[in-house]
């Protein structure tokens, strides 16, 4: 589907939980399409200046420098737009033009409207589990996509990859995944959200280094998904539950 | 130091305090003798606890009194304390007979006091425990205080204190251990075969079978454990004794893999001859019938609400151009992943219809057949388990059940008494339809007024100056430092400008007094101040809620619903502003603990709690009236800061009393004299408070 999008020049938008491999998927595309890929880290202060570009003043001089999206158009490379709505509102309106079938990134302080060569791609992430109104993604903008879902993968997948990522052996790794289903299940009362298969893997890397399992899992991902002092108990009595 | 007081002072002071139950046979004298003796700090200890009992009854606090020499040579200070306020907690639970056999008690006091320094009480322990559960199933299991502990398939029962283990940390995980067996019981399928029939066919002495089968699963779910949590299985393995010789036999063959209920019966009538051994402690007790019955309207309810959700999956599916009738449902019994397929193809279920299968594996071991068929019509009859509608006009005196449980404030113990106050929601029932927009169309100028100033303060675009970094040049910032370069200064590296928009992130509660007292003016300037807080809060597009609040005795506390936060100003809620009428007395303490813990829940920057009123905190009959209400409320305020609340009063109030200071001292607040003013006021102190 991704290939077929990228023949097609439509631009992707990988919606799934945090940790599900949505940035590992992209790398891997970038990979098999032998495409350069920039990769941006959204956060809510993130401006259009910041994709675009902007003067900056060097020696008394003011120097145009591209912002990371207007590099990747330039270079025909996959630009990955991680966790989207975590940028400003105004931020997601200058990709729109590159998203249609204008394909061109409007640059408007230098003058110059930069036509997208046809082995640009533009790939966005976004995590619809925050149900925060806040943090929704403008129909405006998604319609412009191919919308790809991720999920957390069925068990016995999981376990595959948390036993190949970590290197622990098969039936840690199936505990790691029980486990992780466990807090999975307490989505929604208390937790946002249940140990990703990052995390998983995470715990896997301890184990595997000789960390003993129970801490592991209490460091790499009970801490990391709560800081309330009862989940955090809930959760390592999970932990002790399966190890 | 202060000299002791002598029995004469002693007398008097125990007097003036007990006067009310002292008679020619119980006499001040008697009880100073018994204090006369001691030093001036214990005397006044004992006065001060004399004193706080007999505050709630003169009767208390004669006993207090009667038995405080004893008490002052067995405890320490904190001891002594803790033995009143202890006899105070019964007396509020149980009454005067209960409390005085407590303050009698002193051994049981003393083994308590004891056994709590290494024992657990549920309420420490239930959130973690209830967590721990769901994260075990998915399926929501309650956690609830009982004498023993047993489940009934939808609650886990558990005694309050668990003590039995030496340490703290031990009874701890005895906690955990019970809470996981219990939770193995339903899971795998204890009550799926009818055990009061296995236990009568396997022996003639039915509750002896019964043991055997408690036995028997106890051995049969650790083998589970064994296999799927070993760490629960090396959890129980521990806190139990070793099975007799005998047995272990038996509990190897229940541990092998897919050992249903149906072993455990198999196996019953061979060991049910001899005495059953003792029961792990973890194990809890079986509680047959009303396991059933629960397990069975549960399967009846969640058989019901999983075929309306296949039907609505299947009419989607329809409407894909698909052809339904084969749609298959399946569940691992191990893993309890949950799969759809239709004709080969895998189909996706919502988490709902996952959580029902899940949870009909655990009853039924599968899904049941028949709910695959397609449904005749594809219509269900409404729900059968929906309420009533709630009648008004109760008698005011009629206790109602359940309510949402606050603790209050007793100012004179110092002390919370807790799950006082039971609280209930129920939405105003609405009034005059066009009565907001007569109020709108009295207060036309204001109104546009007041929009004109509030749209001032919306979120608008502001451009930031002398940024580090940014989307513009500030030329000025640019020629400054070029200046500055030029004479040999270091420039700064501020030179940027930048668009910031200024998201108000506002969440407001308006929590509205419909006390009695608010009858005439006051409820209609109330009213109105709530019109012209709508226009307000529209304008800006902050999120709020409106509830209003009365009560009569702490057993029916009422909140009333005139906006959620999820509700938007609709015609239902402008007709509930019309309805907000006078109703009963103000109990506000508890009307600020239920209005914060909802405030919380929304996701915003600054929270905001408005409430509105008339003068004191007040209730019928019990006491809180006076320096008991004002001190409750107080606290509340102080409980919602601590929250992370912003508190705001508005009282009316003709003449400024001298408690207002200390009521609202925690918030900030504002009197209101002239009640006409409130609308108007209401809105401006509203926009200067969140500008």
């Amino acid at each position: 589907m991704f290939e077929a999008a990228y023949a097609s020049r439509v631009p992707v938008l990988l919606k799934g939980p945090t940790g599900c491999g949505k940035t590992r998927f992209v790398e891997h595309m970038a990979w098999r399409l032998k495409r350069p890929l920039v990769t941006v880290a959204c956060h809510d202060d993130l401006t259009a200046a910041d994709l675009v570009g902007r003067y900056l003043v060097v020696d008394g001089e003011t120097v145009w420098v591209d912002g990371p999206l207007a590099r990747a158009v330039r270079a025909g490379a996959i630009c990955y737009l991680d966790e989207i709505v975590e940028a400003r509102k105004d931020t997601t309106v200058v990709i729109h033009p590159l998203a249609d079938t204008r394909r061109v990134l409007p640059m408007e302080k230098l003058g110059e409207f930069l036509v997208a060569p046809p082995e640009f791609m533009l790939v966005l992430s976004y995590n619809p589990g925050y149900q925060s109104v806040l943090k929704e993604l403008k129909a405006s903008t998604r319609q412009r996509f191919v919308a790809m879902e991720f999920g957390y993968p069925a068990s016995a997948l999981e376990e595959k990859i948390v036993a190949a990522e970590s290197g622990v052996a098969s039936d840690v790794a199936a505990k790691l995944v029980r486990f992780g289903g466990m807090t999975r299940n307490l989505k929604g009362n208390g937790l946002d959200e249940g140990a990703s298969t990052r995390l998983l893997v995470h715990a896997g890397h301890l184990i595997a280094r000789g960390v003993a399992p129970r801490a592991a899992c209490s460091g790499a991902i009970t801490q990391a998904l709560s800081d309330d002092p009862e989940m955090i108990a809930a959760v390592n009595e999970l932990a002790a539950a399966v190890f | 130091m202060k000299h002791a007081l002598s029995r004469r002072e002693l007398e008097d002071r125990l007097d003036d305090m007990l006067f009310t139950v002292l008679s020619a046979r119980r006499t001040a004298a008697s009880l100073a003798g018994g204090l006369a003796e001691l030093g001036r700090a214990q005397q006044d200890l004992a006065l001060h606890w004399v004193h706080v009992a007999a505050q709630n009854t003169g009767e208390l606090g004669f006993q207090v009194a009667s038995m405080m020499p004893q008490a002052l040579a067995a405890f320490d200070r904190a001891g002594v304390e803790r033995w009143v306020l202890d006899a105070l907690d019964v007396y509020d639970r149980e009454g005067l007979h209960a409390a005085s056999a407590s303050l009698r008690d002193f051994g049981a006091f003393r083994r308590r006091v004891e056994g709590e320094r290494a024992g657990v009480s549920l309420s420490e322990m239930a959130r973690t425990l209830e967590l721990f559960l769901r994260g075990l199933s998915g399926r929501s299991l309650g956690v609830e205080p009982a004498d023993l502990a047993w489940t009934d398939t939808d609650t886990v029962y558990l005694p309050e204190r668990i003590g039995a283990r030496p340490d703290r940390e031990s009874n701890r995980r005895l906690y955990v251990a019970t809470a996981a067996f219990l939770w193995g019981q339903a899971r795998y399928g204890t009550f799926n075969a009818d055990l009061d029939a296995a236990a009568d066919a396997a022996s003639s002495d039915r509750e002896r079978a019964l043991a055997w089968i408690a036995v028997l699963e106890a051995m049969r779910i650790e083998g589970w454990f064994a296999r799927q949590y070993p760490g629960l299985a090396g959890k129980l393995r521990e806190l139990r004794a070793p099975w007799p010789e005998a047995l272990v036999p038996v509990a190897d063959s229940l541990a092998i893999e897919g050992a249903s209920i149906d072993d455990t019966v198999g196996l019953l009538r061979a060991v049910a001859r001899d005495a059953p051994p003792a029961l792990p402690p973890w194990a809890g007790v079986l509680r047959v019938s009303r396991a059933r019955r629960a397990r069975e309207e549960r399967m009846e309810r969640e058989k019901k609400d999983l075929s309306k959700q296949i039907d609505a999956l299947r009419e989607s599916l329809k409407g894909e151009g698909l052809q339904p009738d084969d749609l298959q449902l399946e569940a691992s019994y191990d893993t309890m992943e949950v799969s759809a397929s239709l004709d080969g193809d895998s189909v996706e279920v919502s988490e709902l219809v996952e959580q029902l299968v899940q949870s009909m594996m655990q009853d039924h071991g599968r899904v049941p057949d028949d709910l695959m068929a397609p449904s005749v019509d594809g219509t269900y009859a409404a729900d059968a388990g929906a309420s009533p509608p709630q009648e008004g006009g109760r008698a005011p005196e009629e206790h109602k059940e359940g309510g949402i449980l606050y603790p209050e404030w007793d100012h004179r113990r110092g002390d919370y008494r807790k799950e006082w106050c039971a609280l209930f929601e129920s939405d105003v029932p609405p009034g005059d339809a066009g009565y907001v927009d007569r109020v709108k169309e009295k207060y036309r100028g204001p109104i546009a007024q007041l929009k004109r100033r509030f749209e001032a303060l919306r979120g608008e675009d502001r451009l930031l100056r002398r940024e580090p970094d940014g989307d513009g040049i500030d030329f000025d910032a640019v020629v400054e430092a070029w200046a500055e370069a030029k004479t040999g200064r270091e420039p700064s590296d501020r030179l940027f400008t930048r668009r910031r928009r200024t998201e108000r992130n506002i969440a407001a509660m308006f929590m509205v007094d419909m006390s009695g007292s608010t009858k005439g003016w006051i409820n209609e300037c109330e009213r109105e101040a709530l019109v012209m807080l709508c226009e307000a809060l529209e304008t800006l597009g902050d999120r709020y809620a409106i509830y209003g609040f009365s009560g009569w005795t702490r057993k029916r506390c009422e909140i009333y619903r005139v906006k959620t936060f999820d509700e938007t100003l609709s015609p239902a809620v402008r007709a509930r502003i019309a309805g907000v009428a006078p109703k009963d007395y103000t109990r506000m303490g508890v009307a600020v603990r239920h209005l914060t813990k909802l405030l919380n829940k929304v996701d915003a920057r600054t929270r905001v709690l408005f409430t509105l009123s008339d003068g004191k905190p007040d209730d019928f009959h019990d006491g809180y009236r006076g320096a008991y209400g004002i001190e409750d409320t107080r606290k509340a305020l102080i409980e919602a800061r601590l929250s992370g609340v912003h508190p705001f009063c508005i009282t009316i109030d003709r003449e400024a009393r001298d408690y207002l200071p200390r009521l609202y001292g925690p918030a900030s607040w504002t009197i209101v004299d002239d009640v006409t003013q409130l609308p108007m006021k209401s809105a401006e102190i509203y926009r200067r408070l969140t500008a």
